[in-house]
């Protein structure tokens, strides 16, 4: 009988992705129109940090994602919602690999040195310029807006399998819910 | 700066008297730098002064009679963002209103050996002073005389970002401090 379900370890991943990315998210939209304080300098470099710690967790995952095989979507599912969906998770990888990405080079390009921990420097790819330090703040909100809507896409697919399609795909990655058919 | 300008008269007469050839003594404002790094939450943050005067009279065959002054215009930081530079001038940390320069007066030049040498004197930052010893070394490059040093300076020692910023687990209480002191050849008193 073929899996019906991620593996645990995929399962962990993902929630603890999910956690820290709706608090690294959630962070970085508070702590940005903070005025300057130490609990601000505390905040951006806790965010760097919890950053670096996701940009390493979505290697690992990409790394045991390539490993191991998910389940197979519902065969009953429409060709082109399973191409949605792949699409989807394409995005939201690639996302998930830009985001980090582009902060690191953001904190660079303004002169901050990510150090991860305040132990662990990280290199500066990129020399201070002002003018390249407010492109990638853009650029770095606009990904992060753009991955928000995608997260909000992928749970209303999750839901619309569980609730509307009453299949198994919202409990391939619950280890507590089953879908008894 | 007229004390400024006392001082320096009464060096270049001091050091005239000494009739040393090779003394320094005139200030070279745009190839000087004074640079700083301080530390937020374990990250380098480079800094540095965009305005500041130095009186100096160093005579390499007679060092311990050297004397230097330092007048620095503390509104002219780079902290080295906009955020850090606007509120660095503020009160809780230089407080430039009321204290806009920050002073050294040497006291003493200590030779030690080589082209290095040891700086003694008082710093006033914030109607603070505190006593200062710096290393440095001295060098003649194309006619001009250079001097390169570095001190730590303890930034709560003068109430530098005191109230909430005296938690230094975020703004270290040290910062290093580096100068590049370029001097051309006091002129030559007739």
């Amino acid at each position: 009988m073929p899996e019906t379900r991620y593996t645990h370890t995929a399962i962990a991943l993902h929630w603890l992705m999910a956690l820290l990315l709706i608090a690294l998210f959630s962070l970085g939209l508070y702590m940005s129109d903070l005025p300057v304080s130490p609990q601000k300098l505390k905040l951006y470099s806790w965010h760097k940090w919890a950053g670096v710690s996701a940009f390493l967790l979505v290697l690992l995952r990409l790394a045991w994602r390539i490993g191991h095989r998910p389940p197979d979507l519902p065969a009953a599912m429409p060709g082109w919602q399973k191409t949605a969906a792949q699409g989807l998770h394409h995005l939201l990888y690639l996302l998930m690999i830009a985001i980090p990405l582009s902060g690191w080079l953001m904190s660079s390009a303004k002169g901050f040195q990510t150090v991860y921990f305040g132990i662990i420097p990280l290199p500066d790819l990129l020399q201070k310029n002002k003018e390249l330090g407010e492109l990638l703040e853009l650029v770095h909100s606009s990904l992060n807006f753009t991955l928000a809507g995608l997260v909000v896409a992928h749970i209303a697919a999750a839901l619309k399998h569980h609730l509307l399609d009453r299949d198994e795909v919202l409990a391939r990655m619950l280890p507590f819910l089953t879908r008894n058919r | 700066m007229t004390p400024f300008r006392i001082l320096l008269g009464t060096l270049a007469v001091a050091v005239a008297g000494s009739a040393g050839a090779a003394e320094y003594g005139q200030f070279q404002a745009d190839k000087s730098t004074l640079t700083f790094v301080s530390k937020q939450m374990g990250v380098p943050i480079d800094g540095r002064f965009r305005k500041f005067a130095v009186s100096v009279a160093f005579d390499p065959a007679r060092p311990t009679a050297a004397s230097a002054r330092l007048d620095l215009d503390l509104a002219s930081i780079d902290a080295g963002s906009k955020d850090a530079d606007d509120e660095v001038v503020g009160k809780p940390w230089l407080h430039v209103k009321v204290f806009p320069t920050a002073t050294f007066v040497s006291s003493a030049v200590r030779p030690l050996g080589g082209d290095k040498y040891e700086l003694a004197g008082k710093l006033t930052i914030k109607g603070k002073s505190q006593d200062l010893t710096a290393p440095f070394t001295f060098r003649q490059d194309g006619g001009n005389g250079v001097f390169d040093g570095a001190f730590i300076l303890k930034r709560l020692d003068f109430a530098v970002g005191d109230g909430v910023w005296s938690d230094v687990s975020t703004v270290a209480n040290e910062v290093q401090i580096k100068f590049h002191i370029v001097a051309a050849p006091a002129a030559v008193r007739k």
